[in-house]
């Protein structure tokens, strides 16, 4: 059982794209981030999919779908004006390259360092081979990285941790924990606290967060 | 020059038991499809398939009919399993992998593509920073324990980087948009993906075409793979396919 009730997984989304600047390059992954779409209607950002496709549209529905024409999750999407397609390793030129400003990814554990585990469920069985797909690269090159996820595991376990205990994606990549509970930033000197759901406390957080948080100055409650 | 061959049957004679083919394709997007039909119809065995991003869970059907007539070794692939684990448990591919019956051999994406790349160009090895910190370090990620070799690795500017081999399949099969009778090919949209480079990296590609079109009938600025690389050319029909739900 969760302790805490937070935000609804659309609405950690919606917090994402807030924090996404106009006039950036952008790739969001499966689970949480895929839904930030929803909420860059109208916003100078531009969508990468590894599959080679700059500047995706929206989910194809019904009539528009082209069997040709997929995302990375695969799903059928959409053409919009300044869509560009290529080939794969362009594609992972522009992911590993640097190229990507933000880059978005759920996490089945995150650590103070920010070292993250997405790939491989040990649950799942298969002795250490999973889906890697394209998360190690995209971990390399993003400039700037994302986790989107919820702040616990359904049976209320801490995904935040000291150590990883499933395998990691990549070591020192996370700059910022977006969760149901709160923001949280990935510093120097430990995670940082910055905002926080409302009605609930820092000790609150902290009870359900295994690193010791520091507490930012200006912390605020999640503004939507 | 002409590179036309009749039909898919005659495209793949010469493939024997225990050859390494490309298989171009991400998820359902630019599957040679009709390749793989004529490679099941044909039994060859003992088979290494060499993927990008599942294009076998792309093309299931294939898939499970290469699995129950035992055709594959081996499966080397970034996303090689269906993302649902309990669609994975049903499936006879995953069974057979859990088995050990069948090799799966997993690569970050960016650099399985480089693998194939650089194939095409001539490079013998790579280093990326990858993968550091991950299993993907330690050793081949793979369900068969002896074939986990160690990787080399060397810290560059500060950072730990893996070497990587690059990889060259005997043949590829790649699915085109559009081609001519010399090999110059073109995709159309997301179903490019790893088909070029695919088509860079093997000894003998084999393209199957939607439309094929005589020399001067493809725009010259718009081929995307020049017939250099392209050693036959098929011309199959466009086939409506259901976009793989993982």
């Amino acid at each position: 059982m969760k302790q805490f009730e937070g935000l609804p997984r659309e609405i950690i989304a919606l917090r994402v794209a807030q924090e996404i600047k106009d006039n950036s390059y952008v790739n969001l992954g499966i689970g949480i981030p895929t839904l930030v779409s929803n909420w860059l209607e109208g916003r100078d950002v531009l969508l990468q999919s590894e599959i080679g496709m700059l500047k995706t549209g929206a989910l194809a529905e019904g009539e528009q779908v082209d069997q040709d024409l997929i995302n990375a999750s695969s799903q059928p999407v959409t053409e919009i004006p300044g869509t560009a397609y290529f080939d794969i390793c362009d594609s992972f030129g522009m992911i590993r390259g640097g190229y990507m400003d933000v880059t978005v990814m759920g996490a089945f554990q995150v650590t103070e360092k920010g070292d993250f585990a997405s790939w491989l469920n040990p649950s799942r069985g298969l002795d250490g081979i999973g889906n890697i797909g394209g998360s190690m690269d995209l971990a390399v090159g993003a400039r700037q990285l994302f986790i989107a996820m919820e702040h616990t595991t359904n049976d209320g376990q801490p995904k935040i941790v000291r150590t990883l205990t499933y395998p990691a994606t990549a070591e020192g990549k996370v700059n910022l924990i977006f969760t149901d509970l709160a923001v949280i930033e990935v510093t120097p000197d430990g995670l940082l606290l910055k905002e926080i759901y409302p009605g609930l406390t820092p000790k609150d957080i902290q009870s359900v967060t295994e690193p010791k948080l520091l507490i930012a100055k200006d912390l605020k409650e999640i503004e939507l | 020059m002409n590179k036309v061959v009749t039909d898919v049957e005659e495209a793949i004679a010469d493939i024997e038991d225990g050859a390494t083919i490309a298989i171009g394709g991400f998820f359902a997007a630019g599957v040679p499809r009709t390749l793989l039909k004529a490679l099941i119809a044909k039994g060859t065995k003992n088979l290494t398939l060499a993927c990008g991003s599942g294009p076998l869970l792309g093309a299931v059907g294939e898939l499970n009919a290469l699995v129950k007539n035992s055709q594959l070794k081996k499966v080397i692939d970034s996303y090689g399993l269906f993302r649902s684990a309990t669609k994975g448990k049903q499936d006879p591919f995953e069974q057979r992998v859990r088995s050990g019956e069948i090799e799966l051999e997993i690569y970050p994406m960016g650099t399985l593509s480089e693998k194939y790349r650089a194939a095409g160009v001539g490079i013998p090895a790579f280093f990326t920073p990858v993968g550091s910190g991950s299993l993907v370090e330690e050793a081949t990620l793979t369900n068969i324990g002896s074939n986990r070799k160690r990787k080399e690795t060397r810290v560059i500017d500060g950072r730990t980087c893996l070497l990587e081999y690059a990889l060259k399949p005997d043949f590829a099969f790649v699915h085109a948009w559009k081609g001519d009778s010399e090999g110059n090919l073109q995709y159309r949209k997301t179903a490019r993906n790893f088909n070029h480079v695919m088509a860079m990296a093997a000894k003998v590609t084999i393209a199957e075409v939607e439309q094929l079109v005589e020399p001067g009938q493809l725009d010259p600025d718009a081929v995307h793979t020049p017939g250099i690389f392209v050693q036959r050319v098929v011309n199959v029909p466009r086939i409506a396919f259901s976009i793989t739900n993982l």
